[in-house]
């Protein structure tokens, strides 16, 4: 079937005829013959970065916030253990962590067993999770904790003296001010997350790296890592413009534009 | 405990000194990328404010380019692709021999690339932050564009774009753990090595933690002492 559509001219009606599934539509369209070969593996795994990147980002999201908050209002030594947190999850590569976590947790199975985890610590992509949320929520606790420290003390202490109580301050007056500045750091976050999430590959899975490398170790055509490339490309354009796009909703009250 | 303590050791049970050898692949390799990539940065950032339409778009081209691809897959397309090629030149050249690529090199240029991507905004921005009345007055005094830079604009540059710079450090002393796939035997590739025959992730994996928690505390000062050093002519708020 490939033989016969090289040597067809490529376009619409070839595709139509040839019944193909939607993802070898591609790679025959330019007529890429490891992109159509392997078209399949690539969205399969384009699906598993989406998923990891989405996943790990969102939770980080929510622990990144809480801790930002409790190293601001907490006592001492809540404060001192975040900070060690932080500071290792920002201070070593992502490769480490995910290795630690990977080969080290997984290491003690019996353990895992004893108290009923081991599903979770066997599987490499619940792994990769773990890694990228503990990872990106370190980094998003840093901006939280900059974009909280950064408001001016005037808007929280009219609100006290308006009588409203500290929930509703931190909640209506504080978190709307402190997103619209950490709006652009987490938009860089979750671009670094999405080229970070290549890592998954070195633990065995088929993520958009992952099937981007089988099918060059079978091929030997390095086209198929530029295609990898555009593909993670657009995904980061789609974000840039999207987070565009946010800014100027969230902001436009204010004059600055 | 014992155990633990054996196999970091030095002695020939040990992997201390494979560690230590890791780490200084390590630190070379960042240090043998950071002037590379920092001259080929401040050159795409000049390149962005060029008059030359072409080169502006070029240079724009680059930064989003290697921003945006992820930084595993840059260094695979440039090791197998200089790899190809090279081989390709070699045979054509009449040689049948197999060439090895270096993955030294090859590691150095994909950081190195993705580096002045990166630090190519912080230039830039750092560049826009001079004003223009600098420039103005060096021509005043005769002095050529590259004079200017030199004695003018360049000492006024660093001021401002350490800061940037240092984060750049920071990222690139971190990416340059992922050369270990490509088989250069630094920090994180002696720990993968250690962990394949000791069955002891928690130690390697730990270990190579704290050489780069280590490197980047170091930087961390080292950096402080810099700005310091840059901001010595200014004084400082509150």
């Amino acid at each position: 079937m490939v033989i016969v559509l090289r040597k067809m001219p490529m376009g619409l009606s070839a595709i139509a005829e040839a019944r193909m599934t939607w993802c070898e539509w591609p790679g025959a369209f330019i007529g890429l013959e490891v992109l159509e070969k392997y078209g399949c593996r690539m969205a399969t795994g384009l699906g598993l970065t989406l998923y990891l990147v989405a996943v790990s980002f969102a939770l980080g999201l929510v622990i990144g916030l809480a801790l930002a908050v409790a190293k601001l209002r907490a006592g001492r030594i809540p404060s001192a253990i975040i900070h060690g947190y932080t500071t290792f999850f920002r201070g070593t590569p992502l490769l480490v962590q995910l290795f630690l976590i990977y080969y080290g947790l997984g290491s003690i199975r019996p353990f895992w067993q004893e108290i009923g985890l081991w599903w979770f610590f066997r599987e490499p992509v619940y792994c990769c999770l773990l890694a990228f949320t503990l990872n990106t929520a370190a980094y998003q606790a840093e901006i939280f904790r900059g974009a909280l420290q950064s408001l001016p003390t005037g808007q929280a202490e009219a609100a006290r003296a308006l009588g409203m109580r500290p929930l509703p301050i931190f909640l209506k007056i504080e978190m709307p001010l402190a997103l619209i500045v950490a709006l652009r750091p987490l938009g860089n976050e979750l671009i670094v997350m999405i080229k970070a999430s290549a890592l998954a590959s070195l633990v065995t899975l088929f993520d958009l790296m992952g099937a981007t490398k089988l099918a060059f170790a079978r091929s030997f055509d390095l086209s198929i890592y530029f295609v990898a490339a555009l593909i993670y490309l657009s995904m980061v354009e789609i974000i840039r413009r999207l987070w565009d796009a946010m800014e100027t909703r969230l902001t436009r009250h204010l004059v600055l534009r | 405990m014992e155990n633990a303590f054996t196999l970091l050791s030095f002695g020939p049970e040990g992997w201390g000194l494979a560690l230590l050898q890791g780490a200084w692949v390590t630190i070379s390799i960042a240090l043998a990328t950071l002037p590379f990539g920092l001259a080929l940065g401040l050159a795409v950032a000049l390149g962005k404010r060029s008059r030359n339409p072409l080169l502006r778009m070029v240079s724009t081209l680059y930064t989003t380019v290697f921003r945006g691809v992820p930084e595993l897959l840059t260094l695979y397309i440039i090791y197998f692709g200089i790899q190809i090629l090279v081989q390709k030149l070699w045979s054509s050249l009449g040689f049948t021999s197999q060439l090895e690529m270096s993955p030294f090199f090859a590691g150095m240029v994909a950081l190195g690339v993705v580096l002045a991507a990166f630090s190519a905004e912080v230039w830039l921005g750092a560049l826009n932050s001079i004003e223009k009345g600098q420039r103005e007055a060096a021509a005043a005094l005769g002095l050529t564009r590259f004079q200017a830079f030199r004695l003018i604009i360049f000492p006024q540059l660093m001021r401002v774009a350490l800061p940037g710079l240092g984060n750049n450090w920071m990222v690139l002393l971190k990416e340059t753990s992922l050369v270990s796939v490509i088989t250069l035997q630094d920090t994180m590739f002696i720990a993968t090595r250690a962990n394949v025959v000791t069955k002891e992730p928690f130690l390697f994996f730990g270990a190579a933690a704290l050489i780069y928690l280590f490197f980047s505390m170091i930087s961390t000062w080292g950096f402080g002492k810099l700005e310091d050093r840059a901001n010595r002519g200014y004084v400082r708020a509150r």
